[in-house]
């Protein structure tokens, strides 16, 4: 797979501050309706406290954000890339065979029913506390929808290219290596930003049905305070973190895929 | 009619091809027969539904057909079916991913042919259709007549003996479709290759065919068959030359269309 040609360059550039240019002041004129509306509305501070009190929270060392971070950063990008491996590798067994992803297809839709919250309690039963049952339930949600993108993208070939392959007599390897799986590449991605989103979900709902740690179990702790202000910053951080992974995903893409093959 | 020769490189006789359904029988391909020798450039001709993609594909290994016989290969030359046939369809079928000199060389890769000596060949072919500066472009970056030049190299990269083309100029405007007909008679003049060209257009059939082979549908037929005696090399005016209007008359005769 090859660089793409277009993204960032020429005339592209100027566009492509502009457009980050303006969703950042988006972002501080947000921040600044917020601040603004807690210093004139005189809105009491456990339900909406000031920006300038959520920052303030980080001075504060019994929340442990350094820890907690840490610690719901391993839950969803452990969760997300265990999703990312294992479904991958599944839609290309399916690719492969028609009984396996007849046999097993209708069994994963049967589980992706499930509500993955009312799979917590028991996964906590199996595996206790900890990082890990929370890494199976970021996991076990996001790992569909990759699934179900690379499968259709392996899918999606012209007949008549795989005609042109089978002129020449070229092997099924052949056909996978150089026309499927580059072919699938952009639908993975696609597959993979969604994903992104759901892991995020998944490692905090982990955390609030039963840990020790982590951001989602410091947002329960304070709850009982009323502590909005941890709360703010517990989420603001949470969202940082799904920002972060979102922006590795488009990275790798931006890499991987030639513009013109990007799924938008 | 076509005389036939003793030892043609393309013998097709009586050829037929039927798909059944569980309450009726379909002829796709019905009893085509014809000799084709190296180096021409046979038009097969006919409605949608007559069979001349099916015919392709007979060519080409890619269906099995139910009776009669196709031979390629002769005393002279040999023919090996994986080696020796290039494909050209209605659309360029070129890999988004890859550049255009990347895209030409995936048959030479598949086939594992040495991919130095490939290069250098895809290289002097794409300069030879005008693509000279398109060897580090992507397909996007082409317009639909590159990108169908792309593809035609493609073929032709791994120096095949036969290239079968089916509808290659159909998705193209008019104008364009006229330019590659051109550049298809170049190629073919530069390369001798053995070329088997499917088409819609009556016009374009007579105009690039060493001889023509009108098939029609309903059901699935051959119609009519004859050499075109016309000059070579062929230009645009060779549309006015009065044979060229009694050859193409003849075809819309043996469709049903005067």
């Amino acid at each position: 797979m090859i660089k793409g040609v277009g993204g960032w360059q020429g005339g592209d550039t100027a566009n492509t501050v502009r457009r980050i240019g303006l969703g950042v002041v988006v972002h501080l004129l947000l921040l600044l309706l917020w601040y603004l509306a807690v210093e004139l509305g005189e809105i009491p501070k456990f339900i909406l406290p000031s920006p300038l009190d959520t920052v303030a929270t980080l001075a504060d060392a019994h929340y442990r954000w350094g820890y907690n971070s840490w610690v719901t950063i391993q839950e969803i990008f452990g969760g997300y890339f265990l999703a990312v491996g294992v479904g991958v590798l599944l839609a290309l067994l399916f690719s492969w065979s028609k009984t396996i992803e007849a046999g097993v297809m209708p069994l994963l839709l049967s589980f992706n029913m499930i509500p993955k919250v009312a799979l917590g309690p028991l996964i906590i039963v199996w595996f206790s506390y900890g990082v890990m049952p929370n890494i199976i339930i970021a996991f076990s949600i996001a790992f569909f929808p990759i699934v179900l993108t690379t499968a259709r993208g392996l899918r999606e070939v012209d007949p008549d290219l795989l005609d042109l392959v089978r002129s020449v007599r070229g092997s099924k390897w052949q056909t996978f290596t150089k026309i499927q799986l580059p072919g699938a590449l952009p639908y993975i991605f696609s597959g993979m930003k969604v994903a992104a989103v759901l892991a995020v979900a998944g490692a905090i709902v982990g955390e609030f049905l039963g840990s020790d740690s982590g951001l989602g179990y410091v947002m329960l702790q304070v709850q009982v305070t009323l502590d909005t202000a941890a709360m703010f910053m517990a989420v603001l951080l949470i969202s940082l973190i799904g920002v972060a992974l979102y922006a590795l995903v488009l990275l790798l893409e931006h890499w991987l895929v030639v513009r013109d093959a990007r799924v938008q | 009619m076509v005389d036939k020769t003793a030892d043609p490189f393309i013998r097709l006789e009586n050829v037929r091809k039927v798909y059944r359904t569980r309450q009726e029988e379909f002829v796709a391909v019905g009893d085509v027969s014809f000799d084709v020798a190296e180096g021409e450039l046979v038009a097969l001709v006919g409605p949608s539904g007559c069979g001349k993609t099916t015919l392709l594909k007979i060519l080409a290994g890619l269906h099995p057909h139910d009776s009669g016989t196709v031979s390629i290969g002769n005393q002279s030359t040999a023919f090996d079916p994986a080696q020796d046939i290039g494909m050209v369809f209605q659309q360029p079928l070129l890999l988004k991913w890859r550049t255009i000199l990347n895209n030409v060389l995936l048959i030479a890769e598949i086939l594992g042919q040495p991919l130095g000596p490939a290069r250098d060949r895809a290289r002097d072919l794409l300069d030879l259709v005008g693509l000279g500066d398109a060897h580090d472009k992507y397909p996007y970056e082409l317009s639909g007549g590159m990108q169908q030049r792309a593809a035609i190299v493609r073929a032709l990269v791994p120096d095949p003996k036969l290239i079968l083309m089916d509808e290659p100029f159909g998705a193209l405007d008019a104008l364009t479709r006229e330019r590659m007909n051109l550049e298809l008679l170049r190629i073919w003049a530069e390369s001798q290759k053995t070329i088997i060209f499917v088409t819609h257009g009556i016009q374009e059939a007579v105009f690039l065919g060493t001889q023509v082979v009108v098939l029609s549908a309903g059901p699935a037929r051959m119609a009519d068959h004859f050499s075109v005696e016309l000059p070579h090399p062929r230009t645009l005016d060779i549309k006015t030359h009065e044979h060229f209007g009694d050859y193409t008359r003849r075809v819309y005769k043996q469709l049903g269309m005067e």
